[in-house]
């Protein structure tokens, strides 16, 4: 582990130049971080947890080294690539539908409903 | 489905210099690369709909006319609440691909930096040369977002800056760029091989090498060649130098010097001169001074090539510029737009090479096929970072003969 410099504090350092704001909300620009970041470190725990089963299946016992050194075989490695194209599709779900509203726009749903009710 | 599956970052080829990724660090990068591919496949094309649907529609409502630059679409997009939304993500997932790669490079840096140094002693491909400063274009912002830039660092002569380049170009280009991320160095050498077969280049030049991805699969494809690698950044040529010698190669140097001032070198010295995703981080006053030394120090006959995303030019449509041109407001590259536009073959004629000398092809990684079963194809082009690119080339001319008549006929790559 490296000395002398605080490396948990110099990893995060920012980039130099100014960061375009990408909303009108300065916190909504922090909550896309915010979101994002977890959204992250959970893919990083479900392969984890993927890891973790498929040394207990093979094997029966665990070794914090074992799951450190852990390198999914080709098979493996693809089984998880899956996996986790499908959690990605489920978070982002609502951003999927907006590009397929925007290419399909309905019209409101209060447009039926009075429509329906005409006699 | 299984084309759309890049291999784990585990799966990748490591050279001795590489850092050592734990299993959520690896698991991050995981995450980051099929989240790009997501972002640029998946509803990349929400930004298209935008434009399409909402945003020039309105534009035209507002002017009366077309937009007449991509400028202006930039203007009007920056107010989309889809393209808000798309970049916010698009740039907090570089942002994380930089945490992530500090995070490995800097805990291990001790180690790190003490096997730099050991490579480089013992191999001698390593040159710096404290006098050479970095130019302003280099260091006014951090370039795509790396903290440091190519030439900083978090102590006298470490290799933070390079090894996290190193680390990360895999989730950053989607795994596009195969196993060693020298996929567009190596097409390049299937190009030349394919259109000058018999060609035996002595001495080549790659200016900009960074970490020598692309430098390195030259010394590799022509064993006999010398390769000098230069580059202002000392911080990223002791990476590149460790890496290279870590990977077995020994006919290449790593030198740092400008390639605004190629003084040390005599005219007509090399057989061949390259650049690959260079121009685009120089600035309108450099890079003409830069194309008239690569012309300089290139011998007759001689191969100029330049490795980049195509240039816009009056045939490209406004909106695939405009969205090409993301990653010059987003991502730190601030000369990427104005180089993109100009006429790069006017600019090299300038320099030396006659339009009747020079040709653009296509070049294409080409990544290591037993891990990379496919690469992202042309409709799923993430723009700025896709493993496709124009190579814009020339012969130097050759005062005598025909040597240089094969400009036309190029066999792309
Ligand atoms: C995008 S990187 C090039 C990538 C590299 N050619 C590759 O294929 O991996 C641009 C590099 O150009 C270097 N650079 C910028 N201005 C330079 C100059 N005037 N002379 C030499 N290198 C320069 C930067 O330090 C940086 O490493």
């Amino acid at each position: 582990m490296t000395q002398e410099i605080d490396w948990i504090a110099r990893s995060g350092a920012r980039a130099k130049g100014g960061r375009p704001a990408f909303f009108d909300e300065m916190a909504v620009d922090r909550l896309f971080s915010l979101a994002l970041s977890l959204t992250a470190e959970l893919a990083a725990t479900r392969e984890r947890l993927d890891t973790v089963e498929r040394l207990l299946e093979a094997q029966g016992s665990l070794s914090r080294d074992a799951i450190e050194n852990f390198r999914p075989d080709m098979g493996a490695g693809e089984e998880r690539g899956i996996a986790m194209r499908a959690y990605i599709a489920r978070v982002m779900r609502g951003f999927q539908q907006e590009v397929e509203a925007m290419e399909n726009p309905d019209p409101p749903v209060t447009d039926w409903v009075e429509r329906l009710s005409r006699g | 489905m299984k084309d759309k599956i890049p291999p784990p970052y585990t799966a990748l080829q490591r050279h001795p210099m590489m850092p050592q990724a734990s299993h959520d660090e690896a698991s991050r990068f995981n995450f980051l690369t099929l989240f790009n591919r997501y972002l640029s496949g998946e509803i990349g094309r929400g930004n298209r709909v935008a434009y399409e649907t909402r945003v020039l529609p309105a534009f035209k409502v507002i002017h009366g006319r077309e937009p007449e630059s991509r400028e202006e679409i930039r203007v009007a997009m920056n107010q989309d609440p889809f393209h808000r939304m798309w970049s916010a993500l698009k740039r907090n997932s570089m942002e994380m691909r930089q945490q992530n790669g500090r995070q490995i490079v800097l805990r291990q840096l001790d180690e790190l930096d003490a096997k730099a140094r050991a490579f480089n002693a013992a191999s001698g491909l390593l040159e710096l040369d404290p006098s050479v400063e970095q130019p302003v274009y280099a260091t006014c912002v951090d370039i795509h977002c790396q903290p440091g830039g190519y030439h900083g660092g978090e102590r006298e002569g470490d290799v933070t800056v390079g090894a996290n380049y190193d680390v990360g170009l895999f989730a950053t280009t989607g795994g596009a760029l195969g196993s060693l991320n020298d996929g567009g160095g190596q097409a390049v050498v299937g190009w030349v091989k394919a259109n000058r077969p018999d060609w035996q280049p002595k001495r080549i030049l790659d200016v900009g090498c960074t970490v020598g991805h692309n430098a390195v699969p030259f010394a590799q494809g022509f064993p006999d060649a010398e390769v000098t690698a230069i580059d202002t950044a000392a911080a990223s040529l002791r990476y590149g130098a460790a890496r290279a010698a870590g990977l077995g190669v020994t006919n290449i140097r790593f030198v740092q010097a400008s390639g605004e001032d190629l003084s040390r070198f005599p005219d007509n010295h090399f057989d061949w001169v390259q650049t690959t995703m260079f121009l685009h981080e120089l600035s309108a006053e450099s890079m003409p001074k830069i194309l008239a030394e690569c012309a300089r120090v290139l011998k007759p006959g001689g191969l100029l090539l330049h490795v980049e995303q195509p240039q816009y030019g009056p045939d490209m449509p406004l909106y695939e510029q405009f969205i090409r041109d993301w990653d010059a407001y987003n991502n730190n590259e601030p000369f990427w737009s104005a180089m993109h536009g100009v006429d790069l073959k006017a600019v090299m004629a300038q320099a030396g090479f006659p339009l009747d000398h020079q040709f653009v092809t296509g070049v294409r990684a080409i990544p290591d096929k037993s891990l990379f079963p496919a690469s992202p194809d042309g409709d799923e082009e993430d723009y700025g970072r896709a493993a496709i690119w124009n190579a814009y080339g020339a012969w130097k001319p050759n005062q005598d003969n025909g040597l240089t008549s094969g400009a036309k006929k190029e066999i792309s790559a």
